[in-house]
């Protein structure tokens, strides 16, 4: 109930005509829209010396309470990949006098919501609860914070459910693309490993290492906490310095070098014999702090961000019908900067649609997008912001990855007037130093179709 | 539609468990008890939901048609029409309701279920008047061709693929209910069978959408930054000046014959590395409980189900996971938004030693000693508080708030229904909960389904 890399939002019975979920690797890029005129947010510091931002917000009696500390599966011990992952599982597996069944029946009871997630940089927190429970349910957080028990049972128990987990996944065509994309990209980067691990990690991991992994990063230098909700600055300062006070002041981090993405083509292939063939490509993208993460930003809009409007949509699905999801995104970590696309289509076009999206994005290379497809992505990603910001949930979560990525305070009101200041000059810039002459790198699962590397 | 292991369901149950929970306690309704509820004069009903919190609105259309009403023959019909909806219409040509989506910065989609179609737009507040032009514009004005069609048809074929013809685990849940259903069409896919998608045509697509895009069959959902009032003149600009252009046929589906067998589906693939197993009941949804004169059995049905197998919690977690440790995940739920009956569903994974048959044994001896057992008032007062609190989150987003009002007005509830469940929950009490569930608990009701590795598949 903990991982987010499981959880499925499709309801039963029911299709959508456009994917919602990309692929493993598809971790939203925090672009913040600016913040409505009604969000107001609130910076101060606790007592206890600890920085919270927070948004009140009175209609609705709930307080949303998102934090991270920096840090995430990237910090798992060489040959124990899966730690911070396997942590997630345990955070209300039993905390303070309550065993795994009482501490689960209390949350019941409290009707509070918690859940935990490891991210590649970072271990992520949420916390819910109605206005009338709050205390009842930020001391179990506080429990589960500073005093998880790992009983040897909890224990075994978590650990059977993720080897279940990672065995029922070891034929999945996107799982063997995700181990398959690690090796070829990462190679021995701790960004190369399956964040859930692998069976053999897993099965090497003990109680000590979630002991250790905790002890390391959950401490109050590497924590960025977002709340929203109906509370005030006091209260909320007297309950995070009561769930979060007694944590270490420093994490103790190990060094994460920074991974070198291949630039040259090449093509991996994996073969399952699966009707559809998974396709995923990608090439060095930018980091989140270069001045020119946002006009590539705008320039992958055009190219496969949109979801019914960019080049590759057009081409791969509406012309062609090669395939119901193509897309492709920026993602970049504290460490990498990637770009990322995928596609899965039937295995007889497999080769087709990797012609045409090799195609397409070398004629944005040289060519970059009319001025006609500059307007209307400047337009698009301006006018949705505002739909970034009408749930408690989405606003925490944008509060504590802004703060993650450190592009200050003031970004949520500066954030449209940085898309509206770019100009062809600047895509055709971020053009020459995103896609270059537009080589990617291919990983594809499926029947063996595919024989060229571009 | 959920494509994932069963191992992996307990969040796709979940979603599903909150669009049907909305009903809230006194201090709870902040937003729901302005919603307004009133039909034009074409016949087409609206619903308002105001959240002033930001400027921006949800404005969704949803029909009451879907997959269950298929003609035989034609499965997937319903969902490609639903893709076939964004192609264009004289007034709107190539996709120009989708270029204006995106150019005023919205983001938009549309979903198919066997019981309903709905198309949603979320924009800033200005852009409703258009959505609600554009969207009025393809309810009776789509034109389709050849050249968008059969690529599109490539499209929901790929769509197969990628949900079903590569997972061994959706293959198997595709079978569990084509073999549950012995005559009502919740039997069949709602992507369809790949063998009757190659052959849908234009014409099945438009005969289609004469037959049921009028707006006597639609329903108007906007949830977001405004009144009713301004909804209500902008529906009349819009919406109203719709013609009625058919009378779709009141939504008889065939009924189920009574059954007199447990049935067993089982899959074995090389692509299948860890067994597991589903089993599937029918059970009437909240909607044929009221109609079969049976009031109360749906609300109860949700508790039993969250007692049973609701989370870490329930019984059957805690005694075959925690306790025998025969199993390493276990769940269930309440499947009871329908328009026709509904499904208590059960899923599980073994523990390494034990078989699927070990595992459905142990499985069906817990289910008779909890039919058996007593729910003490603190258990049941805990699970009511959590089952209701759900409502209480789903006020955080307009969006969960649109859909379950669409979802519970196209399969037979009223806006009254849907306010008024907190309440027939907290009246629900222990001894109907046992009630429904030793009644409905029949395996000849059931259909249960073995996902397993082919025997010559050998495991690193």
């Amino acid at each position: 109930m903990n991982q987010s890399s499981q959880v499925s939002t499709m309801p039963v019975r029911t299709l959508s005509l456009h994917a919602l979920a990309l692929s493993l690797l598809a971790f939203v890029i925090a672009l913040m829209p600016r913040a409505a005129s009604a969000v107001e947010i609130q910076r101060f510091t606790t007592p206890g010396g600890i920085n919270v931002w927070l948004v009140e917000e009175n209609t609705v009696p709930l307080i949303t309470m998102n934090f991270a500390w920096r840090g995430g599966a990237a910090q798992d011990p060489g040959g124990k990949s899966g730690v911070a992952s396997f942590l997630t599982t345990m955070m209300d597996e039993g905390a303070g006098d309550m065993n795994s069944t009482a501490y689960q029946e209390r949350e019941e009871a409290l009707a509070m919501r918690m859940s935990f997630s490891a991210g590649r940089d970072s271990f992520f927190g949420e916390f819910r609860t109605l206005v009338e429970t709050r205390d009842e349910a930020f001391e179990m957080l506080r429990l589960a914070v500073n005093e998880p028990r790992f009983d040897d049972d909890a224990f075994a128990r978590m650990r059977e459910q993720i080897l279940t987990g990672l065995r029922d996944s070891e034929t999945d065509p996107q799982t063997i693309l995700g181990r398959t994309w690690g090796d070829a990209v990462f190679g021995n980067h701790p960004y190369g490993r399956p964040v859930a691990g692998t069976v053999d990690t897993v099965s090497a991991i003990s109680i000590d290492d979630l002991r250790t992994y905790r002890a390391r990063n959950f401490a109050r230098d590497n924590l960025f906490i977002g709340v929203v909700g109906a509370i005030d600055q006091k209260t909320l300062a007297g309950f995070v310095d009561k769930v979060f006070g007694g944590l270490p002041l420093s994490a103790q981090l190990a060094k994460i070098p920074d991974a070198i993405i291949p630039d040259k083509p090449f093509l991996r292939t994996a073969e399952l014999d699966v009707p559809q063939t998974v396709i995923q490509f990608g090439r060095p993208g930018l980091l989140r702090d270069d001045p020119d993460f946002i006009p590539a930003y705008v320039l992958n809009y055009i190219l496969g961000g949109g979801s019914f409007s960019s080049r590759l949509y057009e081409e791969v699905r509406e012309k062609r019908g090669l395939a119901y999801s193509v897309y492709s995104y920026l993602y970049p970590l504290d460490h990498a900067a990637l770009y990322v696309g995928g596609l899965a289509t039937r295995a007889e076009r497999a080769q087709e649609a990797i012609d045409i999206v090799r195609e397409e994005i070398a004629r944005m290379a040289k060519d970059g997008p009319t001025d006609e497809e500059l307007a209307s992505a400047k337009a698009y990603l301006k006018g949705s912001y505002a739909l970034r910001f009408d749930t408690g949930d989405k606003i925490a979560s944008q509060l504590v990855q802004l703060q993650l990525e450190d592009l200050g305070y003031d970004y949520f009101d500066k954030r449209n007037g940085m898309i509206e200041a770019v100009k062809m000059e600047d895509i055709r810039r971020a053009a020459k130093r995103l896609l270059d002459k537009g080589d990617v790198f291919v990983i594809a699962v499926g029947r063996p179709t595919i024989k060229t590397d571009g | 539609m959920n494509h994932r292991s069963p191992v992996f369901r307990l969040a796709a149950s979940f979603f599903v468990f909150v669009l049907v929970a909305l009903g809230l306690p006194g201090s709870a309704r902040a937003f729901v008890k302005d919603v307004a509820n009133f039909t034009l004069k074409n016949g087409m009903q609206v619903v308002v939901i105001p959240d002033h919190r930001a400027p921006v609105v949800t404005h969704m259309v949803w029909y009451k048609v879907g997959a269950a009403d298929e003609p035989v023959g034609q499965a997937g019909i319903a969902h490609f029409l639903e893709h076939l909806m964004f192609k264009g219409t004289p007034a709107n040509p190539n996709g120009a309701f989708s270029k204006y989506v995106a150019s005023v910065g919205g983001q938009e989609n549309a979903f198919t279920s066997s019981d309903y179609t709905a198309y949603f737009q979320r924009v800033a507040k200005e852009h409703l008047a258009d959505m609600m032009r554009l969207e009025a514009d393809r309810m009776e004005n789509l034109v389709l061709t050849k050249d968008v069609v059969d690529p599109e048809r490539d499209v929901i074929m790929e769509e197969r693929r990628s949900r079903t013809d590569n997972n061994p685990s959706a293959q198997l849940s595709e079978a569990l209910e084509a073999t549950l259903w012995f005559e009502h069409p919740y039997g069949r896919p709602v992507i369809g069978w790949m063998n009757e998608m190659e052959k849908l045509s234009l014409e099945d697509a438009i005969s289609y959408y004469d037959r049921y895009y009028t707006p006597n069959n639609a329903i108007l959902i906007v949830a977001g930054d405004v009144n009713a009032d301004e909804v209500k003149q902008l529906a009349e600009e819009t919406y109203g000046k719709l013609e009625r252009r058919a009378e779709p046929p009141p939504r008889l589906r065939p009924e189920e014959p009574v059954h007199r067998t447990h049935r067993m589906v089982r899959l074995e693939s090389p692509l299948v590395t860890q067994p597991s197993l589903t089993r599937s009941y029918v059970v009437p949804s909240y909607t044929t409980a009221d109609r079969k004169g049976l009031a109360g059995e749906a609300e109860a049905l949700d508790l039993f189900a969250e007692l049973l197998a609701g989370g870490s919690t329930s019984a059957l977690y805690q005694k075959l996971v925690v306790e025998e440790k025969v199993a390493v995940s276990i769940g269930g739920y309440y499947r009871g938004t329908a328009l026709d009956d509904g499904e208590l569903v059960f899923f599980a994974t073994p523990a390494p030693e034990t078989t699927l048959e070990q595992l459905e044994a142990a499985i069906d001896r817990e289910m008779a000693a909890f039919l058996k057992s007593e729910i003490t008032e603190e258990t049941l007062a805990r699970v009511k508080r959590s089952v209701i609190a759900t409502s209480v989150y789903a006020q955080d987003s307009q969006q969960t708030l649109a859909r379950v009002f669409g979802t519970a007005l196209t399969t037979g509830r009223s806006v009254e229904d849907v306010l008024g469940w907190t309440d027939r929950i907290r009246a629900v009490t222990a001894d109907q909960i046992l009630s429904v569930g030793l009644k409905y608990l029949d395996k000849n009701q059931s259909a249960t389904g073995y996902l397993l590795p082919a025997p010559e598949a050998s495991r690193s």
